[in-house]
């Protein structure tokens, strides 16, 4: 059986909503942050799999550099989670509307 | 020092006066009196010290301006300058003489009349502006300077009706005088730009001789509509003497201005500024076309006539009065309208003249019967003041006389020269129709004086007030007894001689003695006339009014009873013009109201406010202040221009 693009691409699409949907719904903060991190991973797959059918090495290159970056995204986020919570008390995203006026 | 700097003085002393009452002695009520009494009486002084040299010298008349305003134009002939200055002839010689003469004996009057009054100062204050605006129309030397301090007359006028503005009558009466005068002056205004814009000049002196050699260049401005821009230039300047004369139709204020001080009435609303508006058409007589002149004469006539009318019935001494006033002034201006050659001139000036001598002292003499009954005005609540009041009642009787006319009174020589300039066969200007009015008026002044003189004076008293009368103190009989004087011998000093000299028309004098005998020789139909119609009306009066309790009338008139109502509600025109103008106004009003509240601060402020702020509303209910809905939107938002980009 031959796989194409198609369904590389269904994959990413499926796991980019999925996040989306996380990041919309979800309450907890690091839930939505770990959705973030989803729907990240799924450009990623969108990249290797039109990486390797093109057979262009460029999109897998980007990918490790998205890779690198967002370990350094994630500590960056996660530390300021933490500072949220120590100044909040909370982690639930719709009680943090201090951004309202 | 020129000798005319002594008028230059004369006019400004009541402006001192004023201006040092409101500023330094307001709380000083002797100190006030006396600046203003010492004014006018030093204005008298001066004002009779150069017209005595200047007839002696036979100078002829005199101007003395300064610029007052200057606008220099594009073109040669727009150039606009106006000055402010004084004009000395005969004729505003003679005017100043009674505004000064008259004026002085009513501030002197005014001190006994006035002595328990708060307002002392205030009231001295006003009376000083009044003298010193006075002065400016009878001064003024072109049609600008006139309006100008027309106004001010107008000011010090309003000011002195509501001087007791604490009692609504007098606040409401002060008001209805402004706003009617206003009404009247808003034509003068126009008539004042016509003439301006026809001669690009507004001086006097400088028009009447563009008129006499040039001809009159409102003439070959055409028409507005079907009137001539002549006569309609006329008519308009005309409304100026309507308001301030109080003529029909805008008579209604005066009668109500009675709520004033009584000097103020005797000063202001018989003697002086109400002439303004007779004076101001002499001044002005160059301006008139005939078409313009049969409309004032026709005016007046109406005017002295039903005025004549209406003091038949009144029951007020002062309005009985100002009635009166009322239709001696239509007789003024009636008399102006069939000027002739100069003849109608002379007679209203002439008439102008005698009348604020014996206007005055009758206002003066009501003004201490007042004082003397606890300020009661209904005549039919006096009786019986003949006996306890002398001065009074002979000076009164004294005024009444020349008032009604009667030879050799002062008012029987210029009435009847106002008779004979409306006699058709005398004076080829006259007219048939208003000779009867002016008769028919000349019957009816003598009938109800008459009226007042036996209610108020004779029989007996009818309530206590007027029991206990007692004569009012010297300071106040003095003035009385001094107009009295003019009363009686101003026919004899040849005053209409000055008019006729000054306007031109022909003099009928040969020997001294010609001054008291002259219209006997002269017109001798009209004159009897005159005196028998006089002698009429007080036989019938006295008759009428003798030991009457109320007024007989009514039932003598029997079936023409009702006449006697209209009389007395003074032919409804308050009423009318209650219910036309007032309505009319009131209607307009609602409907401006209406547009106010639900257009403009409905619609346009209130609707764009609310727009603003619904907008707002909606708007800010995007800013949750939720991290989710600020996700979802950017997603949204994302979605979008994925949709925008693929469809095109």
């Amino acid at each position: 059986m031959d796989i194409g693009v198609e369904a590389y691409l269904l994959v990413s699409m499926l796991l980019f909503c999925i996040g989306m949907a996380g990041v919309l719904v979800r309450r907890n903060l690091l839930i939505v942050y770990m959705s973030l991190e989803l729907m990240l991973n799924a450009a990623n797959i969108a990249l290797v799999a039109l990486s390797r059918f093109n057979d262009n090495l460029n999109g897998q290159v980007m990918v490790f550099f998205i890779i690198t970056v967002a370990a350094a995204e994630v500590a960056v986020g996660l530390a300021l989670i933490v500072a949220l919570y120590r100044r909040h008390k909370t982690a639930q995203v719709n009680e943090l509307n201090s951004l309202k006026l | 020092m020129d000798l005319h700097s002594l008028i230059w003085i004369a006019f400004l002393l009541p402006l001192a006066a004023a201006v040092a009452i409101a500023l330094f002695t307001r709380g000083n009520r002797q100190a006030s009196a006396g600046l203003s009494i010492g004014a006018i009486t030093l204005s008298f002084i001066l004002t009779a010290a150069y017209s005595v040299v200047t007839a002696l010298n036979q100078g002829g008349a005199k101007a003395s301006e300064i610029t007052w305003l200057s606008v220099n134009g594009s073109a040669p002939g727009d150039a606009l300058n106006i000055g402010l200055g004084i004009l000395l002839d005969p004729l505003s010689l003679m005017m100043m003489m009674v505004v000064t003469g008259v004026g002085m004996l009513i501030h002197i009057y005014s001190r006994g009349y006035m002595k328990d009054d708060p307002g002392y100062s205030r009231y001295f204050a006003c009376l000083s502006l009044f003298t010193f605006s006075m002065m400016g129309i009878v001064l003024a030397t072109n049609f600008v300077q006139m309006f100008i301090f027309w106004e001010l007359v107008g000011v010090s006028s309003y000011l002195l009706i509501g001087f007791w503005f604490g009692r609504p009558a007098a606040a409401d009466a002060g008001k209805k005088a402004f706003i009617t005068n206003r009404i009247g002056d808003f034509g003068f205004l126009l008539g004042i730009l016509l003439v301006w814009s026809a001669f690009g000049e507004v001086s006097f002196s400088v028009i009447a001789d563009d008129i006499a050699h040039g001809g009159n260049k409102l003439v070959g401005m055409g028409k507005f509509g079907c009137l001539p821009l002549a006569t309609l230039a006329g008519l308009l300047i005309f409304c100026g003497a309507v308001g301030k004369s109080a003529q029909f139709p805008l008579h209604v204020w005066l009668p109500d201005a009675m709520e004033g001080p009584t000097p103020v009435s005797a000063l202001i609303h018989a003697a002086t500024m109400v002439a303004a508006g007779v004076y101001m058409l002499c001044r002005t007589i160059f301006i008139f076309d005939d078409c313009a002149l049969l409309y004032i004469a026709a005016i007046g006539g109406f005017t002295a006539l039903l005025a004549a009318l209406m003091a038949v019935q009144q029951d007020d001494i002062k309005r009985i009065l100002a009635y009166s006033t009322l239709s001696q002034l239509g007789y003024m201006v009636m008399a102006v309208g069939l000027n002739g050659h100069g003849e109608g001139a002379t007679a209203a000036m002439y008439h102008l003249t005698t009348h604020a001598g014996f206007k005055a002292l009758l206002f003066l003499g009501a003004g201490s019967v007042i004082c003397a009954t606890h300020h009661e005005q209904n005549i039919w609540r006096m009786g019986g003041l003949r006996d306890r009041m002398p001065s009074t009642y002979w000076t009164f009787i004294v005024g009444t006389a020349a008032l009604m006319g009667l030879p050799p009174f002062s008012g029987f020589y210029s009435k009847d020269s106002i008779l004979s300039a409306a006699a058709p066969w005398i004076n080829g200007h006259g007219n048939v129709i208003l000779f009867v009015i002016a008769l028919i008026v000349a019957f009816l002044t003598p009938f109800y004086m008459t009226r007042l003189v036996c209610v108020a004076f004779h029989g007996g008293a009818r309530t206590d007030h007027a029991r206990h009368a007692k004569e009012s103190p010297g300071v106040m009989t003095k003035p009385l007894w001094i107009l009295a004087f003019p009363a009686v011998f101003a026919g004899w000093a040849g005053i209409d001689a000055i008019f006729a000299d000054h306007f031109g028309a022909h003099a009928h004098y040969d020997h001294w003695y010609s001054y008291i005998v002259g219209p006997m020789e002269h017109a001798p139909f009209v004159a009897a006339m005159g005196t028998g119609l006089a002698l009429l009306g007080w036989y019938m009066a006295s008759l009428l009014y003798k030991d009457a309790e109320t007024d007989p009338l009514p039932e003598k008139l029997g079936a023409l009873g009702f006449v006697t109502t209209l009389m007395r509600r003074r032919f409804f025109f308050d009423e009318i013009y209650q219910r036309v103008f007032v309505a009319a106004h009131d209607a307009f009003a609602s409907v401006a109201n209406w547009f106010d509240r639900w257009i403009i601060a409905g619609l346009l402020v209130r609707g764009s406010h609310g727009t603003t702020e619904l907008v707002g509303r909606v708007v800010r209910m995007l800013q949750t202040g939720n991290l989710q809905t600020y996700a979802a939107f950017s997603i949204l938002g994302a979605v979008a221009l994925v949709i925008v980009f693929l469809i095109a």
